[in-house]
């Protein structure tokens, strides 16, 4: 018994061999990319966007390679366990999804110097680590024109997440929207200090339509504050992906993440070797944001959103050029001046017109 | 003028604060009988998740918030026999008890993530809800609420009124002496876990079903702990639990309002003022510190042993 067993591990370790060295096995393999999530796939936004966008590359490339994930991990010390597992896997190309996994994927990055890592949203790059981001503000600009025309109170609730850049720049870039169909356009602002509390989210929307407001901005995960918009009879935006059927009598439209070419076009580039390290930030013109179906709306709101989003593709519009003031009337941006991207990845005021205090 | 205005913000202060007096009151019972259960959170997410996917499968709204409380008594009763029967600590396993149902009803709920569901229908009681002011306030919602008060009502007169309560109370106090006497300690301990587990299933059905009515990981965030938190606050004593309640969603919604009509005080410190007004209330009650002697359950998270 034993000796048969052993004949056969023999034969099949025999079998590898000859296999492996004619290079058969190899051809056959196909290329391997890996991706980490910091949320779960089902999380209804920004995890689930990046999981389509996998899913995508892996239908458009087929057999030839093979996607592998691993959702709701930890950033910090957990994610660089993950990732070296990812790497040490055979994985030719790494996606870390989340702003945190940024230095332990550069530590990985020193170890694996074959693979290639991309990295979303941070700004630390090496020889084999690139970084790459959606300019979500350009699709609240189109929210902000949307609104502009729709409001009837000219008070918009902005359901605010954490004080960061990334979120002033949203908020700035919606007020401007606004600003160019309806000068005196105002957001009222409140800060709920978390990126995901439902019942938080929801009671913060609640305050801000009982104080006036008739439509509602989020920059916050879930869908409570647009459940809210549907029940008190308000209209709402969607967040990162399509919420309609939380609120399909409230949301106009929603800013949705697509991931899906930037994935496929870069295993593909790491497949023919072609990768090189590089920055993107991508908008509208890339294809990278997307909006969701201009719903709920009279026919020509819907073509001046349309209208503002060709003209944001087309560079026409230029959302932070001059004059910009901040909110105490202070000139921010001189006329005929372009905030550089560097600037508006710091940015740190809120744009005139805005109720509300950044806290420093 | 300025009524019209302040009815919607007690409106909301309603709906924030019942979640927690829901919580609050089964735990109450719990501890009572000289049993800390940590594991509200954890409850509150498996009633969350199974409320909603019940009221989704079957369409009734009445067995979709039995079921919460249902599965929220199911989980306690683990909880109750692995510390009441295997004795194990009690700390440990109420701690386990919140991290096994938070990542239960994530599992459970994967395929819910992302269906709304209409809200629970609101009630409005005859008559009374025509009342001006306090009536759209207190007498047009849904039936959660009302029952929130009246769990309430009658654990208060359970607790003080009845026989039965008098017995919890000495199990609680001391369950060596109750036993002594011939109280079936573990039994009575037993079932204070399961009523303390149906009302936190409860609560978290009322965040999945009324409050945000939809499922989404994590949806309570943290709400569990501070109905525990409510529980020492109140120093087991029901009508300050109802005062906690509504004194912290009270505070939750008001910061809200605060920042909406632009008034400059930093967000993350008004963020922190329901806490930070908990600390304070817990700072004055304890400087009596007879007052909670009078009122804490002496045997509260100690373990029992039938010996003889």
């Amino acid at each position: 018994m034993r000796r048969r067993t052993f004949n056969k591990l023999l034969g099949a370790g025999a079998a590898t061999a000859v296999l492996g060295r004619s290079g058969l096995l190899r051809a056959a393999e196909p290329f391997k990319a890996g991706f980490i999530y910091v949320g779960p796939v089902a999380d209804y936004g920004f995890s689930h966007q990046h999981d389509d966008g996998r899913k995508a590359a892996q239908a458009a490339l087929g057999d030839k390679i093979k996607t592998t994930f691993v959702e709701s991990v930890k950033e910090g010390p957990d994610s660089e366990r993950v990732i070296h597992e990812l790497a040490a896997a055979g994985n030719g190309i790494i996606f870390t999804t989340s702003f945190g996994f940024m230095n332990p994927t550069i530590k990985v990055a020193k170890d694996f110097p074959k693979v290639y890592f991309e990295h979303c949203t941070g700004y630390k790059r090496a020889d084999n680590v690139s970084t790459y981001n959606i300019r979500f503000y350009e699709g609240r600009y189109i929210q902000g024109v949307i609104a502009g025309k729709m409001s009837k109170s000219g008070v918009v609730g902005y359901v605010g997440s954490v004080p960061i850049p990334e979120v002033v720049m949203g908020m700035n870039s919606f007020i401007r929207g606004m600003h160019s169909v309806n000068p005196n356009g105002k957001i009222k602002l409140v800060w709920i200090n978390e990126w995901y509390d439902p019942g938080k989210e929801s009671d913060a929307a609640k305050a801000l339509i009982d104080q006036g407001a008739d439509m509602i901005a989020q920059h916050t995960d879930s869908a409570a504050p647009l459940q809210v918009a549907e029940d008190r009879g308000v209209h709402g935006f969607g967040q990162a992906s399509d919420m309609i059927k939380f609120a399909p009598k409230a949301q106009l439209t929603s800013s949705i993440d697509h991931w899906d070419d930037y994935y496929t076009q870069r295993i593909t580039d790491a497949m023919a070797g072609t990768w090189k390290s590089q920055d993107v930030w991508g908008g509208l013109s890339t294809g990278m944001l997307k909006m969701a179906p201009y719903t709920n709306m009279p026919d020509d709101v819907a073509q001046a959103a349309k209208d503002a989003e060709d003209g944001i593709k087309s560079g026409k519009i230029v959302i932070f050029s001059g004059p910009i003031n901040d909110q105490d009337g202070k000139p921010k941006v001189a006329a005929g001046a372009t905030l550089a991207d560097a600037d508006v990845l710091g940015m740190d005021w809120l744009a005139e017109g805005i109720e509300g205090t950044l806290p420093k | 003028m300025s009524f019209v205005w302040i009815v919607p913000v007690l409106l909301s202060v309603v709906s924030a604060a019942t979640p927690l007096l829901l919580a609050a009151t089964g735990e109450l019972v719990t501890e009572k009988s000289g049993v800390l259960n940590l594991g509200i959170e954890g409850m509150m997410l498996v009633g969350a998740v199974i409320g909603f996917a019940v009221t989704m499968t079957t369409g009734s709204s009445i067995l979709g918030v039995a079921a919460a409380a249902l599965a929220g008594a199911a989980l306690a009763g683990a909880f109750a026999i692995l510390t009441q029967l295997l004795l194990a600590n009690q700390v440990a396993t109420g701690l386990a008890l919140a991290i096994l149902g938070t990542g239960l009803s994530a599992l459970i709920g994967k395929s819910y993530v992302g269906v709304a569901l209409t809200p629970l229908p609101k009630l409005s009681l005859p008559i009374l809800s025509g009342l001006p002011f306090i009536g759209p306030i207190l007498f047009h919602q849904d039936f959660l609420v009302y029952a929130s008060f009246a769990l309430l009502a009658g654990v208060s007169w359970f607790l003080y009124r009845t026989h039965a309560g008098l017995v919890l109370r000495a199990i609680g106090d001391s369950h060596e002496a109750a036993h002594a006497i011939g109280y079936r300690v573990v039994a009575i301990r037993f079932a204070a876990i399961l009523f303390g587990g149906l009302c936190s299933g409860l609560a978290g059905g009322y965040m999945s079903l009324s409050y945000t009515p939809m499922w989404a990981e994590n949806m309570t965030a943290g709400r569990g702990w501070i109905a525990l938190a409510l529980v020492v606050f109140a120093t087991w004593r029901p009508a300050r639990l109802l005062f906690g309640a509504y004194l912290f969603g009270g505070i939750t919604i008001l910061q809200l309002h605060v920042q909406g009509l632009g008034i400059a005080i930093p967000s993350q410190f008004l963020s922190m003022l329901p806490y930070l007004a908990t600390i304070l209330v817990l700072v004055l009650i304890s400087r009596d510190s007879a007052k909670i002697r009078l009122n804490a359950p002496a045997c509260l998270g100690k373990r029992f042993h039938a010996t003889g």
